[in-house]
Order: structure tokens, then C-alpha cells, then sequence
């Protein structure tokens, strides 16, 4: 089982998504963001950071990597996606996840341990989950307030797309408090807060973050 | 040559954090009487040759598919010289 974790220039939690990657249970594979093949990964995970340095809008430079070619390609043919705060900006720059990201309400760069509830456990990196269930994992973010128009804010409600949802106070302005999104077919996540950095007890807020990426090895043995 | 502009504004019911901290600071430096500030984008775009049809449309192109996301911004194309 490998899973490639894709730098750009600016990435900033590659090698934390590699390793929380290899606790999952799945072999680590380092993607270059000039890559033009996915070295043989059966999923992606897109690592936080300041990919391009954030240049014109977050995620719109990397859009056009010519590895995000072959991401969107394999996502669209139900390749299991993680997008993780930067990454998650890429995933709605590149219209694989409807909506998008706005600096926080606040206006200031916020970093803290944050209680999120999981809204759906049926995507592939939500099913060691229980619906309901309430994880603290870390949020840092300057761009993290998640928005759409009202119809596609019903629309992901109705068909019950947002993954993850903010407990407690809004922490960023997102709309209806929505921490993470799935596409129709519930292989590709966006998620603003970091479950890679909630996978070991010597640092971070605990392990609530693991389940993410052995959702993933469950849902690609399943397969 | 030819100079053609693409002002991209974040849509009206868009939130703008940034138009809201200038907005702030502009009394505290003795402005009065602003009720709103929205900030937005400035792309100055020089062409080879003349600003044609053909051209215009690239440029809009490039303006829906780069210069703005859609989903939070508006975009507006003018050709300036």
C-alpha cells in the first residue's frame, strides 16, 4: 500500500504527512511537484503549507504543477485525495471540491488544539470514525474560512458531504462552521485542521488524527 | 502593443477581511465618513500587436481560469492603450 505525499515549493507538512502516513500502516511515497506520473501511489495526500508562497490566491499556482494533472486525472477515476489545509485549497482551486477558502474572519493567522466533530464516516479517510464523534486535532491557518453560495451550501448538506464540522466557537468564519468536504464520491477530502500532526502522543493535541490515514489503508484493502 | 487591464474584486456578498482592516485604520488616521472599503486586484497585461477580438478573448479566458476564482471573485477586462 503506498501513498504519496506531493511538495510543492512552500510546502511545509510533507514530512509530517509522510509519517503520519506510516503510522496509518501505508509505505510513505515523496511525489515532486513537477512530476508528471504518481509513481505507482494507490492514493494522494496534498500537505499544508505556502505552496508557490501563496502567490495570487492560495492553491492557485500549485493548481497547475504538472503533478496536480495526474492527481485530478487519478481523483476523478476514484483515487482516495486528501487535501490538508493548503491542500484543501489546492483540491477547490482545482475544482475537485466545490466552494472556497477566505482569510479567517479575524484577520489573524490562528493556531490551536481544535475540537472538530465528524460529520460523515463514509468517505475513504473517515471510516475509522464514528459518526459523531468529536476529535481534537491542530488547526493553523491565515486563509482557513471555508465559503460557497447558499444552493451549494444546501447541496452539501443535503447529500452529506461536509466531513467535519468545527465544535464549540467558529474559529475562522467558515460558513455553517464546515471544517472538511467530500466530493460526490466520497474519495476526495479537503480539510482545514491537521490530523497529521495528532498522530503520536509525544507531541500535538493526542492521536485523534491517526484514523484519517488508517481509514485510507482500510478503504484501499477493501478495494 | 497593446495594454489591457483585469480589476478582480471579491463578489459583493463575499466577505473582504482585508477592505474591513483598512476600513478600520482609516478613522484612527482621521478619515471620516467611509462606510465601506473593498479591496481587489489590479492585473496590467501587455499584449504583442493590437488588442483584437480574438486576443480579448484570451485574456478573459485567462482572467476565469487563473487571474480570479469565480467562485469569490468577479473580474472586469479593459483595454487602456
Amino acid at each position: 500500500m503506498k501513498i504519496g505525499v506531493v511538495t510543492f515549493p512552500g510546502s511545509l507538512d510533507d514530512v509530517d504527512a509522510r509519517r503520519a502516513v506510516a503510522l496509518g500502516g501505508a509505505e510513505p511515497v515523496a511525489l515532486w511537484h513537477g512530476d508528471h506520473d504518481l509513481r505507482g501511489v494507490d492514493a494522494v495526500v496534498l500537505p499544508g503549507g505556502f505552496s508557490y508562497g501563496d502567490y495570487l490566491r492560495c492553491g492557485a499556482i500549485a493548481r497547475f504543477a504538472p503533478v496536480m494533472t495526474e492527481v485530478v486525472t487519478a481523483a476523478r477515476g476514484g483515487m482516495p485525495v486528501l487535501g490538508i489545509c493548503n491542500g484543501f485549497q489546492i483540491l477547490c482551486e482545482s475544482h475537485l471540491l466545490p466552494g472556497a477558502l477566505i482569510r479567517n474572519d479575524h484577520r489573524k493567522f490562528g493556531c490551536l488544539d481544535q475540537r472538530i466533530s465528524i460529520e460523515n464516516n463514509a468517505t475513504a479517510w473517515t471510516s475509522a470514525y464514528a459518526a459523531g464523534q468529536e476529535l481534537t486535532i491542530v488547526l493553523k491557518n491565515g486563509e482557513g474560512s471555508y465559503v460557497a453560495d447558499q444552493h451549494t451550501l444546501d447541496l452539501l448538506e443535503g447529500e452529506g458531504r461536509v466531513v467535519a464540522r468545527y465544535a464549540g466557537a467558529n474559529p475562522n468564519g467558515s460558513q455553517r462552521a464546515i471544517a472538511g468536504v467530500t466530493n460526490e464520491a466520497g474519495n476526495v477530502v479537503g480539510l482545514m485542521p491537521h490530523p497529521e500532526h495528532a498522530v503520536e502522543d509525544l507531541c500535538g493535541p493526542g492521536t485523534d488524527g491517526l484514523g484519517f490515514f488508517a481509514s485510507v489503508v482500510a478503504a484501499l484493502q477493501a478495494a | 502593443m497593446a495594454r489591457v487591464v483585469v480589476d478582480v474584486m471579491p463578489k459583493p456578498e463575499i466577505l473582504d477581511p482585508q477592505g474591513k482592516a483598512v476600513q478600520g485604520a482609516l478613522p484612527r488616521l482621521g478619515f471620516t465618513g467611509v462606510s465601506e472599503v473593498r479591496q481587489g486586484k489590479r492585473f496590467e497585461i501587455e499584449l504583442d500587436g493590437d488588442a483584437t477580438e480574438e486576443r480579448l478573448a484570451q485574456v478573459r479566458e485567462m482572467a476565469e481560469t487563473l487571474l480570479s476564482n469565480p467562485v469569490i471573485e468577479d473580474y472586469a477586462v479593459r483595454v487602456v492603450s
